[in-house]
Protein backbone atom coordinates (compact mmCIF):
# COMPACT_ATOMS: atom_id res chain seq x y z
CA UNK A 1 0.00 0.00 0.00
CA UNK A 2 3.07 2.52 0.68
CA UNK A 3 3.83 2.69 -3.21
CA UNK A 4 0.18 4.25 -3.65
CA UNK A 5 1.00 7.67 -5.52
CA UNK A 6 -1.75 9.55 -6.60
CA UNK A 7 -0.69 9.68 -10.42
CA UNK A 8 -1.22 6.24 -10.55
CA UNK A 9 -4.92 6.60 -9.73
CA UNK A 10 -7.41 5.94 -12.17
CA UNK A 11 -10.22 8.44 -13.06
CA UNK A 12 -13.53 7.89 -11.70
CA UNK A 13 -15.81 5.95 -13.87
CA UNK A 14 -17.98 9.36 -14.34
CA UNK A 15 -14.92 11.44 -15.56
CA UNK A 16 -14.21 9.05 -17.82
CA UNK A 17 -17.86 8.60 -19.14
CA UNK A 18 -17.30 12.60 -19.27
CA UNK A 19 -14.25 12.54 -21.18
CA UNK A 20 -15.44 9.80 -23.62
CA UNK A 21 -18.77 11.88 -24.22
CA UNK A 22 -16.54 15.45 -24.92
CA UNK A 23 -14.41 13.26 -27.50
CA UNK A 24 -17.66 12.04 -29.32
CA UNK A 25 -18.83 15.62 -29.95
CA UNK A 26 -15.52 16.42 -30.92
CA UNK A 27 -15.34 13.42 -33.56
CA UNK A 28 -19.00 14.31 -34.61
CA UNK A 29 -17.63 17.95 -34.97
CA UNK A 30 -14.50 16.83 -36.89
CA UNK A 31 -17.25 14.89 -38.93
CA UNK A 32 -19.28 17.77 -39.76
CA UNK A 33 -16.17 20.36 -40.36
CA UNK A 34 -14.99 17.98 -43.46
CA UNK A 35 -18.42 17.29 -44.84
CA UNK A 36 -18.42 21.11 -44.73
CA UNK A 37 -14.85 21.80 -46.02
CA UNK A 38 -15.29 19.16 -49.02
CA UNK A 39 -18.83 20.90 -49.88
CA UNK A 40 -17.25 24.10 -50.13
CA UNK A 41 -14.20 22.93 -51.70
CA UNK A 42 -16.14 21.69 -54.74
CA UNK A 43 -18.32 24.52 -54.61
CA UNK A 44 -21.37 22.05 -54.36
CA UNK A 45 -21.11 20.67 -58.02
CA UNK A 46 -20.85 17.44 -55.92
CA UNK A 47 -21.48 17.32 -52.45
CA UNK A 48 -23.92 19.77 -50.93
CA UNK A 49 -22.79 21.26 -47.32
CA UNK A 50 -24.17 19.60 -43.93
CA UNK A 51 -26.82 22.86 -44.05
CA UNK A 52 -28.62 22.90 -46.90
CA UNK A 53 -28.38 19.03 -47.35
CA UNK A 54 -30.20 19.22 -43.96
CA UNK A 55 -32.90 22.04 -44.87
CA UNK A 56 -33.12 20.13 -48.10
CA UNK A 57 -33.88 16.85 -46.91
CA UNK A 58 -36.97 18.59 -44.22
CA UNK A 59 -38.10 19.63 -47.53
CA UNK A 60 -37.93 16.37 -49.22
CA UNK A 61 -39.54 13.91 -46.46
CA UNK A 62 -42.50 16.20 -46.90
CA UNK A 63 -43.43 14.94 -50.19
CA UNK A 64 -44.72 12.41 -51.75
CA UNK A 65 -42.40 11.61 -53.84
CA UNK A 66 -39.79 10.36 -51.32
CA UNK A 67 -41.76 8.16 -49.23
CA UNK A 68 -42.78 6.45 -52.12
CA UNK A 69 -39.40 5.40 -53.35
CA UNK A 70 -38.31 4.55 -49.64
CA UNK A 71 -41.33 2.49 -49.38
CA UNK A 72 -39.84 0.67 -51.97
CA UNK A 73 -36.77 0.08 -51.01
CA UNK A 74 -38.19 -1.20 -47.39
CA UNK A 75 -40.61 -3.17 -48.50
CA UNK A 76 -37.53 -4.83 -51.02
CA UNK A 77 -35.61 -4.72 -47.63
CA UNK A 78 -37.46 -6.11 -45.19
CA UNK A 79 -38.35 -9.27 -47.00
CA UNK A 80 -34.81 -9.94 -48.30
CA UNK A 81 -33.81 -9.66 -44.73
CA UNK A 82 -36.75 -11.33 -42.82
CA UNK A 83 -36.06 -14.54 -45.84
CA UNK A 84 -32.17 -14.28 -45.53
CA UNK A 85 -32.96 -14.48 -41.24
CA UNK A 86 -34.88 -17.19 -41.68
CA UNK A 87 -33.08 -19.15 -44.14
CA UNK A 88 -29.95 -18.66 -43.02
CA UNK A 89 -31.31 -19.56 -39.07
CA UNK A 90 -32.37 -22.80 -40.78
CA UNK A 91 -29.52 -23.84 -42.77
CA UNK A 92 -27.37 -22.87 -40.03
CA UNK A 93 -28.13 -24.89 -37.66
CA UNK A 94 -29.12 -27.96 -39.41
CA UNK A 95 -25.26 -27.94 -40.88
CA UNK A 96 -23.88 -27.15 -37.41
CA UNK A 97 -25.98 -30.29 -35.87
CA UNK A 98 -24.73 -31.91 -38.64
CA UNK A 99 -20.85 -31.99 -38.37
CA UNK A 100 -20.51 -33.71 -41.78
CA UNK A 101 -23.05 -31.83 -44.19
CA UNK A 102 -21.56 -28.41 -42.13
CA UNK A 103 -18.15 -29.29 -42.88
CA UNK A 104 -18.75 -29.99 -46.81
CA UNK A 105 -20.61 -26.61 -46.99
CA UNK A 106 -18.84 -24.40 -44.72
CA UNK A 107 -16.00 -23.41 -47.53
CA UNK A 108 -18.54 -23.47 -49.95
CA UNK A 109 -20.38 -20.70 -48.10
CA UNK A 110 -17.54 -18.83 -47.22
CA UNK A 111 -16.11 -18.93 -50.80
CA UNK A 112 -19.36 -17.66 -51.93
CA UNK A 113 -19.16 -14.94 -49.42
CA UNK A 114 -16.34 -13.72 -50.66
CA UNK A 115 -16.83 -13.49 -54.47
CA UNK A 116 -17.86 -10.22 -55.99
CA UNK A 117 -21.53 -11.05 -56.10
CA UNK A 118 -22.59 -7.86 -58.27
CA UNK A 119 -21.51 -10.23 -61.27
CA UNK A 120 -24.08 -12.48 -60.49
CA UNK A 121 -26.78 -9.53 -60.84
CA UNK A 122 -27.19 -9.68 -64.41
CA UNK A 123 -28.50 -13.41 -64.14
CA UNK A 124 -30.28 -12.56 -61.19
CA UNK A 125 -32.09 -9.83 -63.79
CA UNK A 126 -32.88 -12.45 -66.25
CA UNK A 127 -34.11 -15.03 -64.01
CA UNK A 128 -36.54 -12.75 -61.88
CA UNK A 129 -36.73 -10.14 -64.17
CA UNK A 130 -36.85 -6.32 -63.61
CA UNK A 131 -38.60 -5.19 -60.60
CA UNK A 132 -38.99 -6.06 -56.80
CA UNK A 133 -38.41 -9.67 -57.19
CA UNK A 134 -34.70 -8.74 -58.59
CA UNK A 135 -33.85 -6.77 -55.63
CA UNK A 136 -35.30 -9.11 -53.17
CA UNK A 137 -33.32 -12.40 -54.53
CA UNK A 138 -29.86 -9.78 -54.52
CA UNK A 139 -30.71 -8.64 -50.79
CA UNK A 140 -31.02 -12.66 -50.03
CA UNK A 141 -27.66 -13.96 -51.91
CA UNK A 142 -26.08 -11.05 -49.97
CA UNK A 143 -27.59 -11.68 -46.36
CA UNK A 144 -28.28 -15.14 -46.38
CA UNK A 145 -24.58 -16.80 -46.13
CA UNK A 146 -23.57 -14.62 -43.26
CA UNK A 147 -26.34 -15.50 -41.40
CA UNK A 148 -26.00 -19.28 -42.05
CA UNK A 149 -22.13 -18.71 -41.25
CA UNK A 150 -22.89 -16.88 -38.17
CA UNK A 151 -25.27 -19.36 -37.04
CA UNK A 152 -23.44 -22.52 -37.86
CA UNK A 153 -20.30 -21.53 -35.86
CA UNK A 154 -22.25 -20.80 -32.56
CA UNK A 155 -23.91 -24.49 -32.71
CA UNK A 156 -20.49 -25.95 -33.67
CA UNK A 157 -19.12 -24.42 -30.23
CA UNK A 158 -21.92 -25.58 -28.42
CA UNK A 159 -21.22 -27.42 -24.84
CA UNK A 160 -21.20 -31.17 -26.00
CA UNK A 161 -23.47 -31.52 -22.48
CA UNK A 162 -26.26 -29.14 -24.10
CA UNK A 163 -26.70 -31.72 -27.08
CA UNK A 164 -26.39 -34.77 -24.96
CA UNK A 165 -29.01 -33.32 -22.60
CA UNK A 166 -31.83 -32.72 -25.40
CA UNK A 167 -30.89 -36.38 -26.06
CA UNK A 168 -31.45 -37.52 -22.57
CA UNK A 169 -34.83 -35.38 -22.35
CA UNK A 170 -35.89 -37.34 -25.61
CA UNK A 171 -36.64 -33.87 -27.33
CA UNK A 172 -37.76 -33.64 -30.92
CA UNK A 173 -35.50 -31.85 -33.20
CA UNK A 174 -37.98 -29.46 -33.35
CA UNK A 175 -38.17 -29.05 -29.73
CA UNK A 176 -34.08 -29.29 -29.41
CA UNK A 177 -33.79 -26.37 -32.05
CA UNK A 178 -36.51 -24.01 -30.05
CA UNK A 179 -35.24 -24.96 -26.81
CA UNK A 180 -31.89 -25.55 -26.83
CA UNK A 181 -29.96 -24.24 -29.63
CA UNK A 182 -31.38 -21.10 -30.86
CA UNK A 183 -31.40 -19.51 -27.02
CA UNK A 184 -27.96 -20.70 -26.68
CA UNK A 185 -26.26 -19.00 -29.33
CA UNK A 186 -28.51 -16.33 -29.20
CA UNK A 187 -25.87 -13.57 -28.95
CA UNK A 188 -23.89 -15.06 -32.27
CA UNK A 189 -27.81 -15.12 -34.12
CA UNK A 190 -28.06 -11.73 -33.08
CA UNK A 191 -24.65 -10.53 -34.87
CA UNK A 192 -25.28 -12.86 -37.62
CA UNK A 193 -28.84 -10.87 -38.14
CA UNK A 194 -26.43 -7.42 -37.65
CA UNK A 195 -24.36 -8.41 -40.57
CA UNK A 196 -27.01 -9.98 -42.38
CA UNK A 197 -28.91 -6.94 -42.24
CA UNK A 198 -26.38 -4.50 -43.11
CA UNK A 199 -25.17 -6.59 -46.25
CA UNK A 200 -28.92 -7.45 -47.54
CA UNK A 201 -29.41 -3.77 -47.36
CA UNK A 202 -26.12 -3.18 -49.63
CA UNK A 203 -27.43 -5.96 -51.78
CA UNK A 204 -31.16 -4.26 -52.15
CA UNK A 205 -29.66 -0.80 -52.46
CA UNK A 206 -27.11 -1.88 -55.62
CA UNK A 207 -29.91 -3.52 -57.11
CA UNK A 208 -32.05 -0.18 -57.38
CA UNK A 209 -28.65 1.54 -58.62
CA UNK A 210 -28.53 -0.81 -61.38
CA UNK A 211 -31.45 -0.69 -64.08
CA UNK A 212 -34.50 0.21 -61.35
CA UNK A 213 -37.20 2.79 -61.52
CA UNK A 214 -37.89 2.90 -57.88
CA UNK A 215 -36.12 2.74 -54.45
CA UNK A 216 -33.75 4.97 -52.86
CA UNK A 217 -30.92 3.77 -55.17
CA UNK A 218 -32.59 4.66 -58.00
CA UNK A 219 -33.15 7.81 -56.85
CA UNK A 220 -29.70 8.37 -55.68
CA UNK A 221 -28.36 7.84 -58.36
CA UNK A 222 -31.19 10.00 -60.54
CA UNK A 223 -30.11 12.82 -58.50
CA UNK A 224 -26.77 12.48 -59.42
CA UNK A 225 -27.46 12.24 -62.87
CA UNK A 226 -30.12 15.53 -63.26
CA UNK A 227 -27.23 16.82 -61.60
CA UNK A 228 -29.68 17.40 -58.37
CA UNK A 229 -26.61 17.31 -55.58
CA UNK A 230 -28.73 17.96 -52.65
CA UNK A 231 -30.59 15.14 -53.69
CA UNK A 232 -28.39 12.65 -53.86
CA UNK A 233 -26.20 14.19 -51.06
CA UNK A 234 -29.61 13.81 -48.92
CA UNK A 235 -30.23 10.35 -49.77
CA UNK A 236 -27.40 9.30 -48.66
CA UNK A 237 -27.35 10.59 -45.40
CA UNK A 238 -30.74 9.18 -44.93
CA UNK A 239 -29.14 5.79 -45.56
CA UNK A 240 -25.78 6.37 -43.14
CA UNK A 241 -28.05 7.27 -40.18
CA UNK A 242 -30.46 4.72 -40.98
CA UNK A 243 -27.62 1.76 -41.30
CA UNK A 244 -26.09 3.56 -38.24
CA UNK A 245 -29.34 3.50 -35.96
CA UNK A 246 -30.42 0.05 -36.64
CA UNK A 247 -26.48 -1.42 -36.20
CA UNK A 248 -26.50 0.41 -32.90
CA UNK A 249 -29.82 -1.11 -31.91
CA UNK A 250 -28.82 -4.69 -32.82
CA UNK A 251 -24.93 -4.29 -31.04
CA UNK A 252 -27.07 -3.43 -27.84
CA UNK A 253 -29.01 -6.10 -27.88
CA UNK A 254 -26.22 -8.88 -28.69
CA UNK A 255 -24.48 -7.53 -25.84
CA UNK A 256 -23.92 -10.75 -23.39
CA UNK A 257 -26.13 -8.87 -20.09
CA UNK A 258 -24.53 -9.74 -16.99
CA UNK A 259 -26.52 -12.30 -14.77
CA UNK B 1 -7.32 -36.14 -41.78
CA UNK B 2 -9.78 -39.20 -43.50
CA UNK B 3 -12.79 -36.82 -42.26
CA UNK B 4 -11.15 -33.76 -43.74
CA UNK B 5 -10.33 -35.69 -46.91
CA UNK B 6 -13.96 -37.40 -47.01
CA UNK B 7 -15.71 -33.73 -46.53
CA UNK B 8 -13.26 -32.49 -49.68
CA UNK B 9 -14.01 -35.04 -51.73
CA UNK B 10 -17.62 -34.91 -51.24
CA UNK B 11 -17.70 -31.38 -51.90
CA UNK B 12 -15.90 -31.87 -55.02
CA UNK B 13 -18.78 -34.15 -56.06
CA UNK B 14 -21.67 -31.41 -54.91
CA UNK B 15 -19.98 -29.22 -57.09
CA UNK B 16 -19.38 -30.95 -59.74
CA UNK B 17 -22.79 -32.62 -59.76
CA UNK B 18 -24.76 -29.07 -60.10
CA UNK B 19 -22.75 -27.63 -62.56
CA UNK B 20 -23.30 -31.39 -64.48
CA UNK B 21 -27.36 -30.63 -63.65
CA UNK B 22 -27.13 -26.84 -64.68
CA UNK B 23 -25.56 -28.02 -67.90
CA UNK B 24 -27.98 -31.12 -68.44
CA UNK B 25 -31.22 -28.66 -67.53
CA UNK B 26 -29.47 -26.27 -70.07
CA UNK B 27 -28.68 -28.76 -72.97
CA UNK B 28 -32.39 -30.02 -72.82
CA UNK B 29 -34.24 -26.90 -72.43
CA UNK B 30 -35.57 -26.89 -68.91
CA UNK B 31 -33.87 -23.91 -68.79
CA UNK B 32 -33.87 -21.21 -71.07
CA UNK B 33 -30.87 -20.33 -73.11
CA UNK B 34 -31.58 -16.73 -72.81
CA UNK B 35 -31.36 -16.73 -69.16
CA UNK B 36 -28.29 -19.01 -68.64
CA UNK B 37 -26.16 -21.00 -71.13
CA UNK B 38 -24.48 -23.93 -70.17
CA UNK B 39 -21.85 -23.93 -68.21
CA UNK B 40 -19.38 -25.53 -70.89
CA UNK B 41 -20.26 -22.84 -73.45
CA UNK B 42 -19.52 -20.24 -70.89
CA UNK B 43 -15.94 -21.97 -70.40
CA UNK B 44 -15.65 -22.00 -74.47
CA UNK B 45 -16.59 -18.37 -74.01
CA UNK B 46 -14.28 -17.54 -71.29
CA UNK B 47 -11.72 -18.95 -73.49
CA UNK B 48 -12.80 -17.41 -76.62
CA UNK B 49 -12.75 -13.63 -74.78
CA UNK B 50 -9.34 -13.97 -73.42
CA UNK B 51 -7.72 -15.67 -76.36
CA UNK B 52 -9.55 -13.14 -78.38
CA UNK B 53 -7.78 -9.97 -76.50
CA UNK B 54 -10.48 -7.97 -76.43
CA UNK B 55 -10.16 -8.23 -72.59
CA UNK B 56 -6.71 -7.49 -72.17
CA UNK B 57 -7.60 -3.56 -71.63
CA UNK B 58 -10.41 -4.09 -69.22
CA UNK B 59 -8.19 -6.90 -67.47
CA UNK B 60 -4.83 -4.76 -66.78
CA UNK B 61 -7.56 -1.66 -66.00
CA UNK B 62 -9.52 -3.97 -63.15
CA UNK B 63 -6.60 -5.32 -61.65
CA UNK B 64 -4.70 -2.15 -61.51
CA UNK B 65 -7.08 -0.68 -59.84
CA UNK B 66 -7.83 -3.51 -57.43
CA UNK B 67 -3.74 -3.76 -56.62
CA UNK B 68 -3.42 0.02 -56.31
CA UNK B 69 -6.73 -0.03 -53.78
CA UNK B 70 -5.45 -3.25 -52.00
CA UNK B 71 -1.96 -1.69 -51.37
CA UNK B 72 -2.99 1.42 -50.11
CA UNK B 73 -5.63 0.30 -47.49
CA UNK B 74 -2.84 -2.23 -46.16
CA UNK B 75 -0.59 0.86 -45.96
CA UNK B 76 -3.09 3.68 -44.67
CA UNK B 77 -5.34 0.79 -42.53
CA UNK B 78 -1.69 -0.51 -40.85
CA UNK B 79 -0.36 3.21 -39.89
CA UNK B 80 -4.13 4.04 -38.88
CA UNK B 81 -4.26 1.20 -36.61
CA UNK B 82 -0.39 1.49 -34.58
CA UNK B 83 -1.59 4.70 -34.16
CA UNK B 84 -4.99 4.59 -32.65
CA UNK B 85 -3.45 1.72 -30.55
CA UNK B 86 -1.15 3.98 -28.98
CA UNK B 87 -3.46 6.18 -27.46
CA UNK B 88 -5.82 4.92 -25.09
CA UNK B 89 -8.29 7.62 -25.35
CA UNK B 90 -7.79 7.62 -29.52
CA UNK B 91 -9.80 4.56 -29.41
CA UNK B 92 -12.40 4.83 -26.75
CA UNK B 93 -13.33 7.33 -29.48
CA UNK B 94 -12.44 5.43 -32.58
CA UNK B 95 -13.96 1.79 -31.46
CA UNK B 96 -17.27 2.72 -31.71
CA UNK B 97 -16.95 3.99 -35.05
CA UNK B 98 -14.98 0.82 -36.38
CA UNK B 99 -17.92 -1.22 -34.93
CA UNK B 100 -20.45 0.61 -37.09
CA UNK B 101 -18.29 1.44 -40.30
CA UNK B 102 -19.25 -2.20 -41.92
CA UNK B 103 -22.84 -1.23 -41.52
CA UNK B 104 -23.03 1.13 -43.38
CA UNK B 105 -23.36 0.43 -47.31
CA UNK B 106 -20.18 2.04 -48.28
CA UNK B 107 -21.23 1.49 -51.92
CA UNK B 108 -23.47 4.76 -51.82
CA UNK B 109 -20.76 7.04 -52.09
CA UNK B 110 -19.92 6.02 -55.25
CA UNK B 111 -21.60 8.49 -57.08
CA UNK B 112 -20.57 11.36 -55.33
CA UNK B 113 -17.55 10.20 -55.33
CA UNK B 114 -17.49 9.93 -59.05
CA UNK B 115 -18.98 12.95 -58.61
CA UNK B 116 -16.33 14.74 -56.93
CA UNK B 117 -13.20 13.01 -58.76
CA UNK B 118 -14.67 12.84 -62.59
CA UNK B 119 -15.34 9.09 -63.89
CA UNK B 120 -12.35 7.11 -64.00
CA UNK B 121 -9.93 5.44 -62.04
CA UNK B 122 -9.64 7.94 -58.66
CA UNK B 123 -13.25 7.20 -57.59
CA UNK B 124 -12.82 3.58 -57.66
CA UNK B 125 -9.48 3.52 -56.28
CA UNK B 126 -10.88 5.39 -53.32
CA UNK B 127 -13.97 3.23 -53.35
CA UNK B 128 -12.14 0.41 -52.69
CA UNK B 129 -9.56 1.85 -50.49
CA UNK B 130 -12.79 3.29 -48.21
CA UNK B 131 -14.28 -0.39 -48.10
CA UNK B 132 -11.05 -2.32 -47.35
CA UNK B 133 -9.34 0.24 -44.77
CA UNK B 134 -11.39 -0.39 -41.80
CA UNK B 135 -10.90 -4.14 -41.89
CA UNK B 136 -7.03 -3.81 -42.34
CA UNK B 137 -7.42 -1.15 -38.78
CA UNK B 138 -9.40 -3.48 -37.24
CA UNK B 139 -7.14 -6.51 -37.84
CA UNK B 140 -3.72 -4.30 -36.57
CA UNK B 141 -5.05 -3.24 -33.74
CA UNK B 142 -6.52 -6.82 -32.47
CA UNK B 143 -2.92 -7.94 -34.13
CA UNK B 144 -1.14 -5.68 -31.58
CA UNK B 145 -3.63 -6.35 -28.50
CA UNK B 146 -2.73 -9.85 -29.39
CA UNK B 147 1.62 -9.65 -28.67
CA UNK B 148 1.63 -11.02 -25.14
CA UNK B 149 2.65 -8.24 -22.78
CA UNK B 150 5.37 -10.52 -21.26
CA UNK B 151 7.20 -10.11 -24.58
CA UNK B 152 7.25 -6.77 -25.04
CA UNK B 153 8.27 -6.83 -21.21
CA UNK B 154 11.42 -8.95 -22.59
CA UNK B 155 11.82 -6.89 -25.18
CA UNK B 156 12.68 -3.76 -22.64
CA UNK B 157 14.99 -6.02 -21.10
CA UNK B 158 16.68 -6.78 -24.09
CA UNK B 159 16.80 -2.66 -24.60
CA UNK B 160 15.60 -3.83 -28.26
CA UNK B 161 15.55 -0.43 -30.33
CA UNK B 162 11.74 0.31 -31.60
CA UNK B 163 12.77 -1.00 -35.32
CA UNK B 164 13.93 -4.60 -33.96
CA UNK B 165 11.35 -4.69 -31.14
CA UNK B 166 8.83 -4.15 -34.49
CA UNK B 167 10.49 -6.69 -36.40
CA UNK B 168 11.54 -9.63 -33.90
CA UNK B 169 8.87 -9.81 -31.36
CA UNK B 170 5.62 -7.62 -32.13
CA UNK B 171 5.75 -8.61 -36.30
CA UNK B 172 5.94 -12.40 -35.48
CA UNK B 173 2.79 -12.43 -32.66
CA UNK B 174 0.72 -9.99 -35.14
CA UNK B 175 1.31 -11.56 -38.09
CA UNK B 176 -1.74 -14.03 -38.45
CA UNK B 177 -3.93 -11.30 -37.16
CA UNK B 178 -3.39 -8.93 -39.70
CA UNK B 179 -2.65 -11.31 -42.17
CA UNK B 180 -7.09 -12.16 -42.02
CA UNK B 181 -7.19 -8.20 -42.31
CA UNK B 182 -5.15 -8.51 -45.71
CA UNK B 183 -7.22 -11.02 -46.48
CA UNK B 184 -10.94 -9.15 -46.21
CA UNK B 185 -9.42 -6.20 -47.36
CA UNK B 186 -8.13 -7.81 -51.05
CA UNK B 187 -11.66 -9.22 -50.90
CA UNK B 188 -13.36 -5.88 -50.01
CA UNK B 189 -11.45 -3.83 -52.79
CA UNK B 190 -12.16 -6.62 -55.15
CA UNK B 191 -16.03 -6.15 -54.13
CA UNK B 192 -15.79 -2.22 -54.17
CA UNK B 193 -13.70 -2.09 -57.43
CA UNK B 194 -15.73 -4.37 -59.43
CA UNK B 195 -19.27 -3.25 -58.20
CA UNK B 196 -18.25 0.40 -59.11
CA UNK B 197 -17.48 -0.61 -62.76
CA UNK B 198 -20.50 -2.30 -63.11
CA UNK B 199 -22.75 0.65 -62.08
CA UNK B 200 -21.13 3.68 -63.25
CA UNK B 201 -17.97 3.40 -65.12
CA UNK B 202 -16.62 3.47 -68.78
CA UNK B 203 -13.91 0.65 -68.13
CA UNK B 204 -12.92 -1.98 -66.63
CA UNK B 205 -14.15 -5.73 -66.24
CA UNK B 206 -17.14 -4.89 -64.38
CA UNK B 207 -18.23 -2.43 -67.10
CA UNK B 208 -17.58 -5.23 -69.87
CA UNK B 209 -20.36 -7.44 -68.23
CA UNK B 210 -23.02 -4.65 -67.36
CA UNK B 211 -21.95 -3.89 -71.27
CA UNK B 212 -22.99 -7.12 -72.93
CA UNK B 213 -25.78 -7.52 -70.54
CA UNK B 214 -27.79 -4.54 -71.89
CA UNK B 215 -26.68 -5.44 -75.10
CA UNK B 216 -28.03 -9.01 -74.80
CA UNK B 217 -24.65 -10.68 -75.48
CA UNK B 218 -25.83 -13.65 -72.78
CA UNK B 219 -22.36 -15.23 -74.26
CA UNK B 220 -20.01 -12.58 -73.51
CA UNK B 221 -21.61 -11.76 -70.16
CA UNK B 222 -21.12 -15.13 -68.68
CA UNK B 223 -17.97 -15.82 -70.11
CA UNK B 224 -16.30 -12.80 -68.57
CA UNK B 225 -18.17 -13.35 -65.18
CA UNK B 226 -17.20 -16.66 -65.23
CA UNK B 227 -13.50 -15.37 -65.62
CA UNK B 228 -13.71 -12.83 -63.12
CA UNK B 229 -15.30 -15.17 -60.31
CA UNK B 230 -12.67 -17.65 -60.86
CA UNK B 231 -9.70 -14.98 -60.41
CA UNK B 232 -11.47 -13.69 -57.29
CA UNK B 233 -11.86 -18.00 -55.94
CA UNK B 234 -8.28 -18.14 -57.04
CA UNK B 235 -6.97 -15.03 -55.24
CA UNK B 236 -9.06 -15.76 -51.78
CA UNK B 237 -7.90 -19.65 -52.05
CA UNK B 238 -4.53 -18.55 -51.98
CA UNK B 239 -4.43 -16.29 -49.48
CA UNK B 240 -6.71 -18.47 -47.03
CA UNK B 241 -4.67 -21.50 -47.62
CA UNK B 242 -1.84 -18.97 -46.73
CA UNK B 243 -3.66 -17.90 -43.47
CA UNK B 244 -3.82 -21.53 -42.29
CA UNK B 245 -0.18 -21.93 -42.79
CA UNK B 246 0.83 -18.82 -40.75
CA UNK B 247 -1.63 -19.95 -38.20
CA UNK B 248 -0.33 -23.08 -37.65
CA UNK B 249 2.56 -22.34 -37.72
CA UNK B 250 2.27 -19.91 -34.72
CA UNK B 251 0.09 -22.61 -32.95
CA UNK B 252 3.62 -24.45 -33.00
CA UNK B 253 6.01 -22.00 -32.26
Amino acid sequence: MSDLSFDNVQPSLASRRRIRAFDAIVLILLMLALWQAVGSWTQGVAVSPPWPTLTYLFGLVRTWMFWDHAAATLAAFALAFALSALIGLALGLIFGVRRFAGEVAEPILAGFYTIPKVTLYPVVLLLFGLGMSAKVAFGVMHGLVPMTLFTLGAVRNLPPVLIRTAKVLRLSPGRTMLWILVPACLPEIVNGLRISFSLSLLGVLIGEMFSSQRGLGFLLVSGMAQHNVPLSTAIVTVIVLVAIAANTLMLRLGRPRAR
Amino acid sequence: MTRRCAALLVRIAVLAGSIALLEICCRFGIIDPLTVIPPSEMVTSMIDHLGSGELNESIVNTFSTILLAFVLAIVCGTLAGALIHSSRRLRDVVDPLLASYYSVPTFIFYPLLVALLGLGKAPLVVLGVLSATPAVMISTLSGLDSVPPVLMKLARVQRLSPARALWWIILPSALPRLFTGFKLALSYALIGVIAGEFILSGTGLGYAISFAYQSFDNRAMYGTMLFVLLVAITANGILYVWEGRLARRRLRG
